[in-house]
């Protein structure tokens, strides 16, 4: 909306005067919340068009939405990826534990354990799924709310806890932000905290592969926010250019931290639109769809493997906690966005799935949830043995001027030996991990 | 090397085999392409055009369109890309075609490339060799003459790397693109073609009357992190790199003094013992570059000898640079650190 009124005229002109469009939000704090007219389509309608089919020819799935399980809690149409029960439960696992560990992350943090935490709660699916349906050694290059990838490739709980206790047992040596992982075991790529610059890094990478004749391809996960960033277009432009092998997850969450999606063009298009200009395959996913999710990836894999192109996802999804520990989203948006979310909850209707197919009941997920909690709470008793954060046993002294370069040069050591000055002034007594 | 660039290469009298520094850095690119299966050539035009100063001519019809190639023109996406190649296992080599252009790839060389060893605790390591040419003193605008060294001496885990001879070119260039860690590799545009002495009015000579330009065949590397003595001397140390080695080489000359001339060559890591020896010696230093003065690299090299050498200095240390401004197109002459202002510097230091 202009925030000129119409008409106006600066003073000595007779010219119309122009109006700048600031967005907004259509629901603020207290706001009464009404999703009716969002357009989520029927579950099973999209078309599934074949994986080497040309950008051109499949516009409409930028601006749709993929669905695949429906009100009746069944997979329609032809975008179902018909799992078998086994995959199915094993997708649900991974996304409830995902949901225990953010929990009592959230809560450590909350309890001085550590400085920061994020959850991912409500976008469960654009990660596990998303990571299920890509090979193992495929790389990943993940922003900040992937711990879903992780934990689906099974890198253990203790060691993501000793990241984020910054303590003794951290593989990162305390050097990250909490949630800012790495593991090359698990093909994961080392977190930025600056957005976006994951996404060129990842073309890349999938570059070198198609160089190298490898069969490995890569993957890449943005928030709708960052895909404003400079980064994000070089990405899109190399991926098109050299047919990289590569994919291009856009997590639509709706907000980045208080800025709702308008604010990266969501007013105007889709983000799954992005892709045309440039000539990508484009599609446009039910994030809260775990089927949808692994199809549309699936789909973008096979696409990838085949030297058929790159492909953009958007994940329509919803970001149903604050952003960070450090954010409190009562500020800026209504608490009803939550709960009249179109779309339900991810790990809830994959839940109601496996019940409707009759391979699932509401004792085994109480036992699941159970099970998970109780696995999360186990390893992080096992991880605060390793420390936490601001108590002491963090990693030896010497390791922050490690690893700034391959050898150390003279002026690092010259500054080390300053620091451990320093420290024998401040601790004459001496101190553990000295 | 490549055919292309063979049939420049000359002989000198002595039937030594002669390049400039352009040929010097083909024939390092065209040695490790050919060494090394990992090393990627990439950047805006140096493909099938080989370079808009030719650095990287032949190499796609000798080493293939997927060893060296043609990028868009995005520089934030070709540092980007490299970031990710060196993840999976290359050696990339990515030319920015101007370091004036190397803006918009700040956040992936500084946040990135540089911390990606740190903060990946080694799991991975960013070993790209960022090519680009540098300086100014051809009419080149603000936007093709800047110095930007300073902005990336002052990121850690960055090394910079700028040499000033043919001979050095070839060999610090290998050197870098066989190092773990990200290279900065500034090539002082200004003598691609010869050892320009900052007296621009007179004819500039060639190369091939340099004794720097005896470069051998095949592989050798000069270790990152070495000054190279230009001139003994005991009247005074002068720390300079790139272009302006050549310079005050000639206005010491000219004013017939006996100087202990350093050519810094790696910015970071710095020699510091060579330096402390040299001022140790002379007890006098002057510091020239062509770069802005103000938290230029020059600032760092006289706090160092101020802290290292105080009581060794006979005269306060002297910075001769380029002006605090934009580089002017019409007045280059009055803004570049030439024999004037070299000239004077010098004067003032041996009056102390």
């Amino acid at each position: 909306m202009a925030d000129r009124p119409d008409g106006e005229r600066k003073a000595g002109s007779n010219k119309p005067a122009l109006a700048l469009h600031v967005p907004e939000p259509k629901y603020r704090p207290g706001d009464t919340v009404d999703f009716s007219d969002l357009d989520i389509g029927e579950p099973g309608k999209q078309p599934r068009p074949d994986e080497a089919c040309d950008p051109s020819e499949m516009g409409e799935l930028a601006y749709g939405l993929v669905r695949v399980l429906g009100d009746d809690d069944k997979a329609h149409g032809p975008w179902d990826p018909k799992l078998d029960p086994e995959t199915l439960r094993t997708m649900l696992h991974n996304m409830a534990l995902v949901r225990a560990f953010d929990e009592r992350m959230f809560r450590g943090q909350r309890q001085g354990k550590t400085s920061f935490y994020m959850k991912c709660t409500g976008e469960e699916a654009t990660s596990v799924a998303a990571a299920m349906a890509l090979a193992s050694d495929d790389m990943v290059f993940p922003s900040y709310r992937q711990q879903g990838i992780l934990i689906a490739r099974g890198y253990p709980l203790i060691e993501m806890i000793n990241q984020i206790y910054s303590n003794k047992g951290d593989k990162l040596k305390g050097r990250q932000l909490p949630i800012m992982y790495s593991s090359r075991e698990h093909s994961f790529f080392s977190i930025s905290g600056n957005l976006a610059t994951q996404t060129p890094q990842a073309v890349g990478w999938a570059m070198a592969s198609a160089i190298k004749g490898d069969s490995r391809i890569a993957a890449t996960w943005v928030g709708e926010g960052s895909t404003a960033e400079g980064d994000f277009h070089s990405a899109c432009t190399f991926a098109t250019v050299y047919n990289a092998p590569v994919i291009l997850n856009v997590i639509n969450n709706q907000w980045a931290i208080s800025s709702f999606s308008g604010f990266a063009g969501a007013e105007r298009t889709t983000f799954a639109a992005r892709a045309l200009g440039y000539g990508l395959a484009g599609l446009r996913v039910d994030g809260n769809d775990a089927l949808a999710c692994f199809a549309a990836q699936q789909w973008a894999a096979n696409r990838a493997r085949a030297n058929a192109g790159p492909t953009l996802i958007e994940y329509f999804t919803y970001r149903a906690e604050g952003h960070s520990t450090s954010d409190d989203p009562t500020g800026y948006r209504s608490a009803q966005e939550r709960t009249e979310w179109p779309l339900g909850d991810p790990v809830m209707r994959l839940k109601r799935h496996l019940i409707a197919i009759g391979e699932w009941d509401e004792e085994r997920q109480e036992k699941m949830d159970l099970e998970a909690a109780e696995r999360v709470k186990a390893a992080t008793k096992e991880a605060e043995k390793n420390g936490i954060l601001g108590h002491g046993l963090h990693h030896p002294f010497r390791t922050m001027f490690e690893d700034v370069f391959e050898e150390l040069p003279w002026h690092l050591r010259e500054q080390s030996k300053q620091a451990i000055r320093e420290r024998e002034i401040k601790f004459p007594e001496g101190r553990p991990n000295a | 090397m490549s055919t292309q660039t063979k049939k420049k290469a000359e002989a000198g009298a002595d039937g030594e085999r002669r390049l400039n520094m352009i040929e010097a850095i083909n024939d390092a690119l065209d040695i490790m392409l050919e060494r090394d299966p990992d090393v990627i050539v990439m950047g805006e035009d140096v493909g099938y055009f080989g370079g808009v100063f030719r650095c990287t001519a032949g190499l796609q019809e000798k080493h293939g369109k997927t060893r060296v190639f043609d990028t868009p023109i995005s520089e934030c996406g070709i540092i980007g890309v490299a970031v990710g190649m060196g993840a999976y296992g290359l050696r990339p080599v990515p030319e920015i075609q101007f370091a004036d252009y190397i803006y918009p790839g700040l956040d992936q060389l500084i946040s990135e490339a540089a911390r990606l060893r740190y903060r990946s605790a080694t799991e991975y390591i960013a070993p790209l060799t960022v090519r680009s040419p540098f300086g100014g003193g051809i009419f080149g605008g603000q936007t093709h003459s800047q110095s930007p060294e300073a902005i990336f001496t002052h990121v850690s885990g960055l090394k910079t790397v700028i040499p000033s001879t043919p001979y050095d070119a070839k060999g610090l260039l290998i050197s870098c693109i066989e190092d773990n860690d990200p290279v900065i590799f500034f090539e002082p545009k200004r003598i691609y073609n010869g050892p320009f002495s900052g007296f621009y009015d007179k004819p500039v000579e060639p190369w091939k009357r340099h004794p720097q330009s005896e470069v051998p065949e095949g592989y050798y590397n000069i270790p990152l992190g070495q000054a190279r003595t230009v001139t003994e001397g005991e009247q005074l140390t002068v720390l300079a790199y790139g272009t302006m080695v050549h310079v005050a080489e000639a206005v010491c000359r000219q004013k017939g003094v006996e100087a202990h001339i350093l050519d810094l060559r790696t910015l970071v890591p710095l020699d510091i013992e060579a330096i402390e020896a040299s001022v140790e010696k002379t007890g006098r230093c002057l510091i020239v570059h062509e770069a802005t003065r103000t938290s230029g690299f020059g600032a760092e090299l006289s706090a160092l000898v101020t802290e290292r050498c105080f009581y060794h200095l006979e005269a306060p240390v002297e910075r001769v640079t380029g002006f605090d401004t934009p580089y002017p197109h019409s007045l280059e002459w009055a803004y570049f650190p030439g024999p004037v202002r070299i000239g004077e510097a010098i004067d003032k230091i041996l009056s102390e």
